[in-house]
C-alpha cells in the first residue's frame, strides 16, 4: 500500500487546471469523448451486425439488409441440427480444461523455482524460456507431428494436452513477473515456522499468488478456446475430435449458402468468451498488462 | 552458502530440481528435440513412407530458386512493413486518448480490448461478410457516400489491407500494454515540458515517446515474430472468401486467395509439409524462420531488458 502512495503524481493525478482554462478545456472535452464514442461504435459494430445477421433468412443474409425482416432465433437452434455443435463445444472444453489444469500444475512450481529460489543457471535458463516462448510453433512443427504419429496419436487432442503437463513457456513466464511481486519477508517467515519449499509455495504463495494465477489460467484457457492451427494440424483426419474453430472454419465450406447459421455459429462460438471476460476483466486486464504478450 | 554441509546443498538441489522438473523435461522433450530434429530433417529428402535420406544441402538451394517461397516472404514482409507499424500507431492514439478521458475511461477500455478475445477463425468470418464485395455491409454503406466500395478479402490488392482491418479490430492487447506505459509517464516531465512552452503534440513527441520507447520496442519485437507465425486468419479468409470446399486436411487447396496474395509463410510451410509431405525441405523452411525469429528475439533481450526482470 505504501508504495503506491509513495508513487510520483502520473498522467491520472495531474493537477487541477486553472478556471482561465476551464471554457476551452470543455470543448477539448467534448471533442475527446466525441472520438472516444465513434471509435466505441466502430468496435462495436461488427458484434451487432453479427447477431443481427444471425437472426436473419438464409435469403436475406445474402442481401445487403442489415435489418432483419422477420426475426429468427430459431436459427440458433438449427445451428445445432445441422452440425455436431455439442461434440466440438465437448472437445472444446475438454482442451482447454485440461490443457489448463496441467499447465497451472507444472508451471507455478517451475515459476515460483525461478522467482524465489537461488541456483546455479537459474537466469540461463529464465533465457531459455523467453527464447521458447518467441519462437514461432510452426518452427518444431514437423518434427512433433512426426512423434506424436509414431505414437499413433495423430487424430485426437493428447498431442495438444499432454505437453501442458510439462509446463508452457509463456505461462511460467507471466507467473514469474507476478511471483517476483510478492515480498521475500513471507517466505522466510513461513521458513522460521518450519516450512519446506513445498510447504511454502502450498501454503503461503499459492493464496498469494492467486490473482496471477487466475491470469495464467485465463490466457491458457481462452488460448486453447481460440486455437486453429494446433487442432487443424492434429486433428484435421478425425472429425470426432474437431473444435470449435476447426468445426467453424468447416462449416461455412459445407453450408456456405446459409450465410445466417455460419453467422450464428460464429456468435456462438464468441458468446462464451464475452461472458467469461465480463466477470474475470480484471484478471484479464492485469494479466496482459504484466506481460506484455498475449497468449 | 560454500559454508553448508554437502547435505543439506544435496538437499536443496533436490527440492530445486523437483521444481523445475516438469519444465525442464518439457524444454528437452517439445522444444529441444524437435529443433535438434528439424535441423537434421533438413539436411535429409523425408517424404513419411521411406527413411530420410542424406542430401546435403540441396533443400537450403532449393530455397533459392522456389517461386511460392519468394511470394510468400514478399506477402510476409508486407505484412511486417505495414501490420506491425499500423498496429502500433493505433494502439498508442487508443491509450492516449483513454488517458485523456476523464470519464468512462474503464467502459471504453472494455470495449477497445474485447474484440481482441475474438476466437481468430470467428472473427475472420466476420470480416468476409462484413467485407463481402458488393452487398456487405461496408460496401453497402460506402455506396450511401457514393463510394464504390473494393473488393476486399476477394481481391488481391485489398485482401492484405483487408487483413490488416481485422488486426485492427484486435488491437486490444496492445492498447492495454501501451496503456500501462503511458500512465507511468511522470507528470513532472509534461510539466517542465509545459514551462518550456510546449503544446499538447510536443509534449506527445518529445515527452510520452521517448520515455514508452522500451514498450515500443519490445512492441515492435513481439509484433514481427507474431506475423512471421500469422496463420489462422490467412488460411481462413483465403477459405470463406473462395467459397472453395476447405474441410478439415484440404484446407491448404485455398491458402493464399485470391491469387496468392494472403500467402504467408507459415501457409507455404504447412503445405510443403502436410499437403506434399516434403517434409525435407519444410524443415529447412523452418529452420530459416527458426534463425529470422532467433535474430528477433535475441535484438529483443539485448535491448528491452527491463521486460525480463532481474537481468540488467
Amino acid at each position: 500500500m505504501t508504495a503506491v502512495l509513495d508513487a510520483p503524481p502520473t498522467v491520472v493525478n495531474r493537477p487541477p487546471s486553472t478556471r482561465k482554462a476551464r471554457r476551452e478545456n470543455r470543448l477539448v472535452w467534448i471533442a475527446r469523448h466525441s472520438i472516444a464514442i465513434a471509435l466505441a461504435i466502430m468496435f462495436l459494430t461488427p458484434v451487432v451486425y453479427l447477431v443481427l445477421i444471425s437472426l436473419m433468412t438464409s435469403n436475406q443474409a445474402l442481401t445487403s439488409d442489415y435489418w432483419p425482416n422477420s426475426w429468427h432465433p430459431e436459427n440458433y437452434v438449427r445451428v445445432f441440427q445441422v452440425t455436431p455443435l455439442p461434440r466440438y463445444l465437448l472437445n472444446t472444453l475438454l482442451y482447454a480444461v485440461t490443457a489448463t489444469a496441467l499447465m497451472l500444475l507444472s508451471s507455478v512450481p517451475a515459476a515460483y523455482a525461478l522467482a524465489k529460489l537461488r541456483f546455479r543457471g537459474r537466469n540461463a535458463l529464465f533465457l531459455v524460456i523467453i527464447c521458447v516462448m518467441m519462437l514461432p510453433p510452426q518452427v518444431v512443427t514437423v518434427p512433433l507431428y512426426l512423434m506424436w504419429a509414431r505414437y499413433g496419436l495423430t487424430g485426437s487432442l493428447w498431442p495438444l494436452v499432454v505437453p501442458m503437463l510439462f509446463g508452457d513457456a509463456f505461462a511460467i513466464f507471466l507467473l514469474r513477473q507476478f511471483l517476483l511481486t510478492i515480498p521475500q519477508e513471507y517466505l522466510d517467515a513461513a521458513k522460521v515456522d518450519g516450512c519446506g519449499e513445498w510447504g511454502t509455495l502450498i501454503r503461503v504463495v499459492l493464496p498469494m499468488a492467486r490473482p496471477g494465477i487466475a491470469a495464467a489460467g485465463l490466457f491458457q484457457f481462452f488460448y486453447c478456446w481460440n486455437d486453429y492451427y494446433g487442432p487443424l494440424l492434429y486433428t484435421s483426419e478425425n472429425e470426432q475430435a474437431w473444435t470449435l474453430s476447426l468445426g467453424l472454419a468447416s462449416f461455412h465450406s459445407v453450408h456456405h449458402v446459409d450465410w445466417n447459421l455460419v453467422i450464428a455459429a460464429t456468435v456462438l462460438t464468441m458468446a462464451p468468451i464475452v461472458v467469461v471476460f465480463f466477470f474475470a476483466q480484471r484478471a484479464f486486464v492485469q494479466g496482459v498488462t504484466l506481460t506484455g504478450v498475449k497468449g | 552458502m560454500s559454508a553448508k554441509p554437502l547435505a543439506i546443498r544435496a538437499r536443496q538441489h533436490a527440492t530445486t530440481l523437483s521444481f523445475l522438473a516438469p519444465a525442464l523435461i518439457g524444454i528437452v522433450v517439445f522444444f529441444g528435440y524437435p529443433l535438434v530434429s528439424a535441423v537434421y530433417f533438413s539436411f535429409t529428402r523425408f517424404d513419411l513412407l521411406s527413411a530420410p535420406q542424406w542430401v546435403g544441402l540441396a533443400n537450403y538451394r532449393r530455397l533459392a530458386d522456389d517461386p511460392f517461397l519468394l511470394q510468400s516472404v514478399r506477402n510476409t514482409l508486407w505484412m511486417v512493413a505495414v501490420f506491425v507499424p499500423v498496429r502500433i500507431v493505433s494502439a498508442i492514439g487508443l491509450a492516449v486518448l483513454l488517458t485523456q478521458l476523464k470519464r468512462g475511461a474503464g467502459f471504453f477500455r472494455t470495449i477497445f480490448f474485447l474484440p481482441a478475445l475474438a476466437p481468430p477463425v470467428a472473427a475472420t468470418i466476420a470480416f468476409v461478410y462484413l467485407l463481402k464485395p458488393g452487398t456487405g455491409p461496408v460496401d453497402t454503406m460506402l455506396a450511401h457516400l457514393g463510394i464504390d466500395g473494393p473488393l476486399w478479402f476477394n481481391s488481391p490488392e485489398w485482401a492484405k489491407p483487408s487483413l490488416v482491418l481485422l488486426g485492427l479490430w484486435g488491437i486490444g492487447d496492445l492498447m492495454v500494454i501501451f496503456l500501462a506505459g503511458v500512465l507511468g509517464v511522470p507528470t513532472s516531465l509534461y510539466e517542465a515540458a509545459a514551462l518550456d512552452g510546449a503544446n499538447a503534440w510536443h509534449r506527445f513527441r518529445y515527452v510520452t515517446i521517448p520515455t514508452i520507447r522500451p514498450v515500443i520496442l519490445f512492441a515492435a519485437v513481439t509484433g514481427v515474430i507474431y506475423t512471421l507465425q500469422y496463420f489462422d486468419q490467412a488460411a481462413v479468409a483465403g477459405s470463406i472468401a473462395s467459397g472453395q470446399a476447405t474441410t478439415g486436411g484440404g484446407i491448404s487447396q485455398s491458402f493464399g486467395f485470391p491469387e496468392g496474395s494472403t500467402f504467408t509463410y507459415p501457409l507455404w510451410l504447412y503445405t510443403v509439409g502436410f499437403r506434399y509431405h516434403a517434409l525435407g525441405y519444410a524443415n529447412a523452411l523452418a529452420v530459416a524462420l527458426f534463425l529470422v525469429a532467433f535474430a528477433v528475439t535475441v535484438i529483443l533481450l539485448r535491448r528491452a531488458k527491463a521486460f525480463s526482470g532481474e537481468e540488467s
